[in-house]
This record gives C-alpha cells, sequence and structure tokens, in this order.
C-alpha cells in the first residue's frame, strides 16, 4: 500500500513507479498526497491497480488510462481520463473542459459537474456526470454513453454518431444533427447497466431520463448541403 | 497561452501578505508564460494621483523626475523601484507633468495613473520580474498579474500586461481579440487614447470608455461580450472592483478560489495552492459569458 507525497518526490518518479508496475503486483493500492493540482497524475497506467489522489488535480489525470481504478478525492483540469481505453475513474469534485475526450473504453464518473465539452470525439467510453455538463458536450461522439444527472448545456451532440446521450435534467439546446429519440427497452436496459456501475441504480428513476442520438443526416456529403460549407 | 493570477482580499489582516502571495502565484504560472510578467497592485491611498513611469534605466528616471520638479516648481516625492518609479503628484498636476514628459522625455512611459493603482511590468522570467520590483514586500487589498507568452505582437515591455486607459483600472488578458482595429477606431473618436497596437489595451480602453460614460464594471463586462470579438479570459481591476470574465466558447482556462477572507484567480489551480487556507476554500471554474465582479465596501 505505497503512499507517495507528490510535493516533495516529484511528479515523474511516480508516473514512473506506476508504469513499472507488472501485471502480477501485490502493490495494488496507492495512495497519492498533496497533488497540488500537478498536471498528467497517473497518466498512461496499464495495470489493474487502485490509485487514489487525495486533493485537486491539473490536465490529465489518469489519461490514457487502462485498467487502473483511478479516484480522485478532489477536482479536476483539463482531459481528466482522455483517451482512456479501459478501467475506472471516479471524480468525487468537478471536472473542466474535455473530460474523457476520445476515449475508447472504460468508465469515467463525475459526482459535481463537468464543465465545456465533456466526451468530445468519445469513442466507446462510458461517462456519467451526476451534477451538470457544460456546451458542446459528445461534439461528434462516435460511440459509448454520456448521461448526466443534470442539464446539459449548449450544442449537446453536435455532429455526433452513435454516441448514445442519456439526460435527466434539461438540454439548453441540441448541435446539429443531434436529435431527441425514443427511450424503448434496450436503451432503458443500457441505461439500468450504467447507472448499476456508477452505484446509482434504484436511486435515480430511468423513467427520468430522455434519449439524443445522430440523425444521421451528416454522415455522408450531401449537395443540398453544399451551401453550409 | 499566458498565466494569468489575481488576488481580491476580504480580510484586511491579509493585506500586509498581498505582494507576497501574489509574487508566488505569479512564479507557478511561468510555464504558461516566461516571455515577461507584469502586474498591478491597489495599495496605499494618496491625497493626489501616483503615476508609474517607466523608462531605461534608473538615471533617466532620476532625470525625468527632476525635470518634472523644475516644470512643477516644487518638490516631486518619487519611489524608484529597478526601471520604474512611482510619483506622487496633486491631482491638477497630472496633466502638466504628463505634457511635459511626452514633449521632453522621450524613453519614459506613464505605464499607470491611479489613487492607488501601481503597475509594474518587464520583459524576462516572471520570477526576476517580481523580485526585481520587490513584488514580495509590497502591500494592499487587491492585486492581479500577468505572465505572458506572446502571439500577437512582440516581446516588449510595453506589450506585456497589465493594460491601463483609465484611473485605477487596469486589465489582463488570455486570448486574442480579432475586432481590436475596428474598435480601437470606434474609441479613438469617443477620445480614449492608445499607446501601443495590442489588442489587449483596446479591451482595457472599451472598459475604460463604458465606465466613463456611467457603466459599473459588471455592466462594462456584459457588454464586452457582445462588443468585443474574439477569445479572452479577463481580470480587470478598478479602485475598489475586481472582476473576472470569459468568453462564450471558453477557451481559455480559469480557476477561482473563494474563501470568507479572499477571492483568488488563477490560470490553473496550482497558482492557488499557497494561498492561506486553500483546502477549505471553495474552488470553482468560472461559467462561461458570466460576469464575476466583488466590489470592497
Amino acid at each position: 500500500m505505497p503512499v507517495y507525497d507528490l510535493r516533495s518526490a516529484g511528479l515523474r518518479d511516480l508516473n514512473r513507479q506506476l508504469h513499472a508496475l507488472r501485471p502480477d503486483t501485490n502493490e495494488t493500492h496507492w495512495t497519492v498526497q498533496n497533488p497540488d493540482g500537478a498536471h498528467a497524475i497517473a497518466a498512461g497506467l496499464d495495470a489493474a491497480v487502485t490509485v487514489e489522489i487525495e486533493g485537486n488535480v491539473g490536465y490529465y489525470c489518469a489519461g490514457m488510462n487502462k485498467l487502473a481504478n483511478v479516484v480522485i478525492h478532489g477536482s479536476a483540469g483539463t482531459g481528466v481520463a482522455e483517451n482512456m481505453m479501459s478501467g475506472f475513474v471516479h471524480v468525487k469534485g468537478d471536472v473542466s473542459q474535455s473530460a474523457g475526450a476520445t476515449s475508447h473504453g472504460g468508465m469515467l464518473v463525475v459526482d459535481g459537474n463537468a464543465g465545456a465539452r465533456c466526451g468530445i470525439s468519445m469513442k466507446g467510453i462510458d461517462i456519467l456526470v451526476k451534477g451538470s455538463i457544460g456546451h458542446m458536450s459528445a461534439f461528434m461522439a462516435q460511440a459509448g454513453t454520456l448521461t448526466v444527472l443534470g442539464d446539459a448545456g449548449e450544442a449537446l451532440g453536435d455532429s455526433l454518431y452513435e454516441a448514445r446521450l442519456y439526460v435527466r435534467g434539461s438540454v439548453k439546446s441540441l448541435g446539429a444533427d443531434c436529435i431527441e429519440k425514443p427511450m424503448r427497452d434496450e436503451h432503458r436496459a443500457q441505461l439500468a447497466e450504467k447507472l448499476k456501475a456508477a452505484g446509482l441504480l434504484g436511486e435515480v428513476g430511468i423513467e427520468e431520463f430522455r434519449r439524443y442520438g445522430s440523425a444521421r443526416t451528416l454522415y455522408h456529403f450531401h449537395v443540398d448541403n453544399a451551401g453550409a460549407y | 497561452m499566458c498565466g494569468i493570477v489575481g488576488l481580491f482580499l476580504k480580510n484586511p489582516k491579509l493585506e500586509p501578505q498581498l505582494g507576497a502571495l501574489l509574487a508566488d502565484m505569479l512564479k507557478t504560472m511561468t510555464d504558461r508564460g516566461p516571455d515577461s510578467a507584469g502586474f498591478a497592485v491597489y495599495g496605499s491611498d494618496g491625497a493626489g494621483v501616483k503615476l508609474t513611469l517607466r523608462g531605461p534605466d534608473a538615471g533617466a528616471l532620476a532625470k525625468a523626475v527632476s525635470g518634472l520638479e523644475e516644470v512643477l516648481g516644487g518638490s516631486v516625492s518619487a519611489t524608484a523601484r529597478d526601471t520604474h518609479s512611482v510619483i506622487a503628484l496633486a491631482s491638477d498636476q497630472e496633466e502638466t507633468a504628463r505634457a511635459w514628459l511626452s514633449a521632453n522625455a522621450p524613453g519614459i512611459d506613464v505605464v499607470s495613473a491611479g489613487k492607488r493603482m501601481e503597475i509594474y511590468k518587464e520583459t524576462g522570467l516572471p520570477e526576476n520580474v517580481a523580485r526585481r520590483f520587490d513584488l514580495s514586500t509590497m502591500t494592499g487589498t487587491h492585486g492581479i498579474g500577468h505572465t505572458r507568452m506572446a502571439t500577437e505582437s512582440a516581446v516588449t515591455t510595453n506589450g506585456a500586461h497589465p493594460f491601463s486607459t483609465g484611473l485605477d483600472e487596469c486589465l489582463v488578458h488570455n486570448g486574442s481579440l480579432s475586432n481590436h482595429n475596428d474598435m480601437r477606431r470606434r474609441l479613438q473618436h469617443e477620445g480614449i487614447t492608445f499607446a501601443t497596437k495590442n489588442d489587449t489595451e483596446v479591451a482595457a480602453g472599451y472598459l475604460s470608455w463604458r465606465m466613463r460614460e456611467g457603466a459599473s464594471l459588471k455592466d462594462a463586462l456584459e457588454s464586452s461580450l457582445t462588443d468585443l470579438d474574439g477569445f479572452f479570459t479577463f481580470v480587470v481591476g478598478t479602485e475598489s472592483g475586481f472582476a473576472v470574465v470569459r468568453d462564450p466558447i471558453a477557451c481559455k482556462p480559469a480557476v477561482m478560489a473563494e474563501t470568507d477572507d479572499y477571492v483568488a484567480f488563477g490560470s490553473e489551480y496550482r497558482a492557488l495552492i499557497g494561498l492561506p487556507g486553500i483546502d477549505k476554500a471553495r474552488v470553482f471554474e468560472p461559467e462561461p459569458a458570466r460576469v464575476y465582479a466583488w466590489e470592497r465596501h
């Protein structure tokens, strides 16, 4: 159970130690103290370990994560869990813009609010935000789910592909080619699964959510749209 | 890029530490702006007006001060700090002093004027700039600092922030404006004067104009969201106020912290970690297109 004081020991040494962990490591639970908003804490992990960070972090925390379970007991700056492949990232506070950007897999849970561009270009990650999300979220989102218990800002899901967006609160506006779609059984089941993964099953009513997705009119060039370019 | 820091004290007990706290914040933002740095400090309140002068060296500044003494017919109190000197004048002497300086002291710039505000800025690493002017010993109620990574104009002292276009008014900016040439022309018609071609100075001038026309700092910033085009995070100081606004797209980063003792701004949270009680502070990201303003009473 290594305890690492980032203020005295430095970021590169921490990340080097985390990167060196072998799949059969016995050091499966790490605590990082005094993160002081540093960037790239616990980025690039590739081992099934838990890293608990006791405070606020800067940019790209847990970026490129594979397998690891990263818990941030504070708020996170730009790009938390960006390009994650698998694993679980839990932020107890708020997150800044571009949370979970371009991520292929795994799950990101945010207890607070997310800033702008949450899930931008997401490619398979499941993101669940208990608060609200900012403008241009799920821009060009390709796959995965974005579940929001609060409200969504302007231009939700602009130019999105096949990602599914579940929003319980209000949506300020939908982006180009994003439309509301009916909730069918398969969507209710999927939403229940994501709520369960975030430990919220039974606490939030599935029927309170609305689903948004792609109208699929921007997939291919259409000559009638030429004037719009 | 560029880094911004700001500190507005609510608790007077912290006023002796203002400069020291601001110096640490500024140093942390070196990664975002290593070219040049500057800061405005709202310190002691004099009887008249304080002009912050900048010159090539201490000798040139001293010479300008003796020239001013001659034309004003009396001694002028001057506090020299490296390439800057703060002179205290009676309010009715400001115009004569400015006219004399522009006619007779070509190497001397008037960086700012204010009852309480002093502005210092230079090229070089923020830590060195802060040390040259002894920022850590300065006291006051609020201060704003900037570390610059130049993108739109040259690395010169006059391109460094903060910019001031009105008494006790200053502005720092992260971002760039796209309609500054047109806006500069419009403001010049309104009698606002500019010392540089810099886009940020136009934003400062815009706010000075709006406030001259009777708008509050908050109202002036509200209308800047419509009238200024580009991307920006602004932090603005006035004699008694402190305000923050981000453009509607929120391109540029911003983190704020508030406690009973202070309001603090940083481009990144890292800049705030040395503040007293930061662990318990309410830390938040200011929303796009929303004006946050505080006023001393």
